[in-house]
């Protein structure tokens, strides 16, 4: 049984096409992550999906219920977490928390087990006012109002932009913590590293998905041998390797440049060509989301 | 679902509250207007410079000159030319000018045998400062023709400010304006402020009703109008010593109407402007203006070129402030005022019909 | 030429009883990219705002493109560049009035400007728009347009800000080719980040705990010091080291 069907969704705002004709299918228990940079259209398809615009065309059905027909019912289901920081910044933590749960009609003890281990990394800064908790601390709390009401599926809308990288790792540990009780998650992010942490990931861009698979699937459906070359002087090696024969492609990765090569590629000949510059170095390296994201947007 | 109603309304409280210093001014900007507008205007009569225009200084000219000359209010300043009047106000050399007929004496003589006659003594006085001009006239009038002088025969002009605008034609004014400030862009930048900031999404994907949303919303600042209302109210009545004969009851139920117009007012500029700034804009230019210009605050509506004065029917401020200056001033009843109150009504009827049916519960 | 750009000595911030940033020492080589990390609170910010001349140390010292941080931070100022992703360029200016504005504001000639801008527009291959509104372009082309920008006064060091969150990863990479030919020609990027795959692409990396420096080395020193595979799990295990709440 799926959670979320969504059925070649369109949506544009003016001249611009936000979402061109998506589809894809999260099953219930599912933790899908949808990756791909600013502009890619994962907002958009948020608030389709969370009843908050309609599409052009389409269509999409979240727990069974039809986003325009059945929107009302789909709204009690759902926890929402937008991108912007959305709590009340001059309410505590604690008046943001009884809030959330006065306007869902819930008691915060009803929904205690799911919110408390979350809840507590925050609970003793309870009577600190949300402007001034961190961006970590900040995103822990919008999390705990978006469960309060228990909410069968999850939608959080690049949840880790502008978090440290512990409070980020704790973050996805939280989810999977969630996933565990049975809930069915949509996140979205733009950063590439995080996909390894869902079930399965749509790489979208410009209103498109590029690819839907599980992160393992992903990466070995990139066919290609890859190799990482790295020297003192990065710019000019970028450069040399370009030239070379038999490279389809080379772009900086960090630490190193990654070069995606066809079959006349001879690495022998690129070691001796090399060999005299300083700090040459050269390896296999297995591809990442990155380098399956960037092969298919030259597509 | 009562219970998310009420802590709406608490919540929208704790915003208000912890945001000091726009309580502050909310709260303080009545009160200093109307101390401004009560002292500003003094009501005191002191050394008054009187000039005197006679044609001849006939016996009893002169014997009432003598009167006003020895009166410790007045400071005679002498004899001028009819041409130099105009001039010598302007220039505040003096404040009053008596201006007496040339049959002077023989026209008290007619009064006297109690034969109705035409002014014999015409007062000219700058009337800038309305009370001391009004207690000054009245004062002239006593010297010169004793408190049982018929009325007719004394004519005032008032220079400078012919309406006789005073503190109390303000207050009316002043009340038109706060509620609008109060209640319109409060409201509106408050409900702007949480599309802004993205709370608006998470509270509209959530079971609870927009309608809800909104009247929680205008609760708390209605419940502020009506502290300013009471503020002004007293102030005007303890203060300022405006009179409220047409009955303080009537004055609550409009101003209570014109409450909740400027409310759905707030509400529908919320449904239109996507930022603060815009909302805050909106409420200034398309809002405040009006009041200002059209309604009768600072301008006559009967001197405002004749488009004007049409378009001075949709300002809701001009019906409001034309039914309290009744109320409060004229000393009317609500029921002289019914046609006022039911313009109202309606316009609260039709702005909140629309603001509702505008305010969607989706983002578009 | 001093080929220590930026140089840091016992550089102290206090504020009241809290010490923001406490007794750090660094040294920036001409044309390094250095990466400089930290979790919320670190006092990442606060080092930074010293660097760039916008607040004066409580103690130590320290010298940016050879003028001292304590006493001529309006000199500081003006010769570096500074590029953030929340703030970059006016959308409604086109991209010649953008850099026109820019050069301006450092007190560049109308001779110099207009031969820099070419250049720079030359380079990225983008002359043909130069009367484009900014608004208008698509973000990845926001992006390097601000970087060049950053750079129209040729500044000895530029601080980078977050520079390439949330774009797509070809024109992220476009990006660093950027930073690495500025690099190249000897101007010294300064980065500071959030996101650790960022670190990676850097020469060297500092990462502040608690307002010190914690760890500084290049990626692949640290990577093999902490034993892990990515800077990633080198910055978590620095981070939870931290006693300093958030």
């Amino acid at each position: 049984m799926n959670a979320i069907e969504v059925d070649n969704l369109s949506k544009s705002y003016g001249k611009v096409d936000a979402l061109k004709g998506v589809s894809f299918e999260v099953r219930k228990g599912e933790l899908f992550g949808l990756i791909g940079p600013d502009g890619a259209g994962k907002t958009t398809l948020f608030r389709l999906l969370t009843t908050l615009l309609n599409p052009d065309s389409g269509s999409a059905k979240v727990e069974g219920c039809d986003i325009v027909k059945d929107y009302l019912s789909i709204r009690s289901r759902i926890g929402y977490m937008p991108g912007r920081f959305s709590l009340y910044s001059d309410l505590s933590v604690e008046e943001n928390l009884n809030f959330f749960a006065a306007i869902f009609g819930v008691k915060i003890e009803e929904s205690y087990d799911l919110v408390a281990p979350i809840y507590k990394h925050i609970e003793p800064f309870k009577n600190r006012k949300a402007g001034k908790l961190s961006g970590g601390m900040k995103q822990k709390l919008a999390l705990s109002c978006a469960l309060i009401h228990r909410p069968s599926v999850l939608f959080l809308d690049e949840p880790t932009t502008g978090v440290d990288a512990v409070s980020r790792s704790e973050f996805w540990d939280m989810l999977a913590g969630l996933k565990l009780k049975g809930i069915t998650i949509l996140v979205s992010t733009p950063y590439m590293d995080e996909a390894n942490r869902c079930d399965r990931i749509a790489l979208c861009n410009e209103g498109s998905i590029l690819s839907i698979d599980t992160p393992e699937k992903i990466v070995q459906s990139f066919d290609s041998k890859l190799y990482g070359v790295k020297a003192k002087n990065m710019f000019a090696l970028l450069e040399s390797s370009r030239k070379f024969r038999g490279v389809v492609n080379c772009y900086p990765f960090g630490e190193w440049h990654h070069i995606v090569i066809d079959k006349d590629f001879d690495i022998e000949a690129l070691k001796k060509e090399n060999c005299l510059i300083e700090g040459f170095e050269i390896k296999s390296v297995d591809a990442s989301i990155e380098d399956v994201f960037i092969k298919l947007m030259k597509k | 679902m009562k219970g998310n109603f009420i802590s709406f309304v608490k919540k929208e409280s704790l915003h208000i509250l912890r945001d000091k210093r726009t309580m502050l001014i909310v709260m303080l900007i009545p009160v200093v207007l109307m101390i401004l507008f009560g002292f500003a205007i003094s009501t005191e009569v002191n050394n008054i410079r009187v000039a005197v225009v006679a044609p001849e200084r006939t016996d009893g000219i002169c014997d009432a000159v003598e009167k006003i000359s020895q009166n410790s209010y007045f400071t005679f300043c002498g004899y001028i030319n009819n041409d130099d009047v105009d001039n010598k106000l302007r220039t505040n050399e003096v404040s009053a000018v008596i201006v007496f007929a040339s049959d002077y004496d023989r026209r008290v003589a007619l009064a006297s045998e109690g034969i109705p006659t035409k002014p014999v003594i015409q007062v000219i006085v700058d009337a800038s400062n309305v009370n001391s001009a009004g207690a000054a006239t009245a004062y002239l009038q006593n010297i010169l023709l004793g408190a049982e002088s018929q009325q007719s025969m004394f004519e005032t002009r008032m220079l400078f400010n012919p309406q006789m605008k005073s503190a109390y034609n303000f207050v009316p004014g002043i009340m038109g304006l706060i509620f609008i400030l109060v209640c319109a862009m409060m409201t509106s930048v408050s409900i702007v402020r949480e599309k802004e900031m993205g709370s608006m999404e998470v509270l509209l994907v959530s079971p609870v009703r927009p309608v809800k949303i909104i009247f929680a919303k205008m609760i708390p600042y209605f419940a502020i109008s009506c502290i300013v209302l009471i503020t002004i109210l007293m102030l005007a009545h303890y203060l300022l010593e405006v009179p409220m004969t047409g009955g303080v009851g009537g004055i609550l139920s409009i101003s209570i109407l014109y409450l909740i117009l400027s409310l759905a007012l707030g509400l529908l500029v919320s449904t239109i402007a996507k930022t603060q700034v815009v909302a805050l804009l909106i409420s200034a230019m398309v809002l405040m203006m009006p009041i200002m210009m059209l309604s009768g605050l600072l301008f006559p509506i009967e001197n405002l070129p004749k488009f004007f004065q049409v378009v001075s029917n949709i300002v809701p401020a001009r019906w409001y402030i034309d039914a309290v200056r009744k109320m409060m001033i004229q000393g009317e009843s609500i029921t002289a005022v019914w046609q006022n109150c039911a313009i109202l009504f309606g316009m609260t009827v039709a702005l909140l019909g629309i603001s509702l049916k505008k305010f969607n519960d989706k983002l578009e | 030429m001093n080929d220590i750009v930026i140089s840091v000595k016992n550089l102290t911030k206090r504020f009241g009883n809290f010490t923001a940033v406490d007794n750090i020492s660094f040294d920036v080589k001409r044309g390094e990219i250095f990466g400089f990390l930290g979790a919320n609170g670190a006092g990442k910010t606060t080092a930074m705002r010293m660097l760039c001349g916008l607040s004066y140390p409580t103690s130590g010292s320290g010298s940016v493109a050879g003028f001292d941080v304590m006493h001529e931070g309006e000199m500081i100022k003006r010769h570096i560049g500074y590029m953030s992703q929340r703030f970059s360029l006016y959308n409604d200016l086109t991209v010649w009035e953008n850099m026109r504005l820019f050069a301006g504001i450092y007190g560049m000639t109308k001779k110099d400007t207009e031969a820099k801008a070419t250049e720079l527009l030359t380079q990225l291959n983008f002359l043909s728009e130069r009367d484009t509104l900014v608004g208008s372009l698509p973000l990845g082309w926001k992006q390097k347009l601000s970087f060049v920008i950053a750079t129209i006064h040729s500044p000895e060091v530029v601080f980078l800000d977050e520079p390439t969150g949330g774009v797509d990863p070809i024109t992220r990479r476009q990006f660093w080719e950027l930073i690495y030919k500025a690099a190249e020609s000897g101007t010294t990027i300064f980065v500071t980040t959030h996101y650790m795959d960022e670190a990676e692409y850097c020469s060297r990396v500092s990462i502040m705990v608690d307002g010190e420096v914690g760890a500084l080395d290049t990626p692949t020193r640290l990577k093999q010091e902490y034993g892990v595979e990515s800077m990633d799990e080198v910055f978590r295990i620095l981070a939870r080291k931290a006693k300093r709440g958030e």
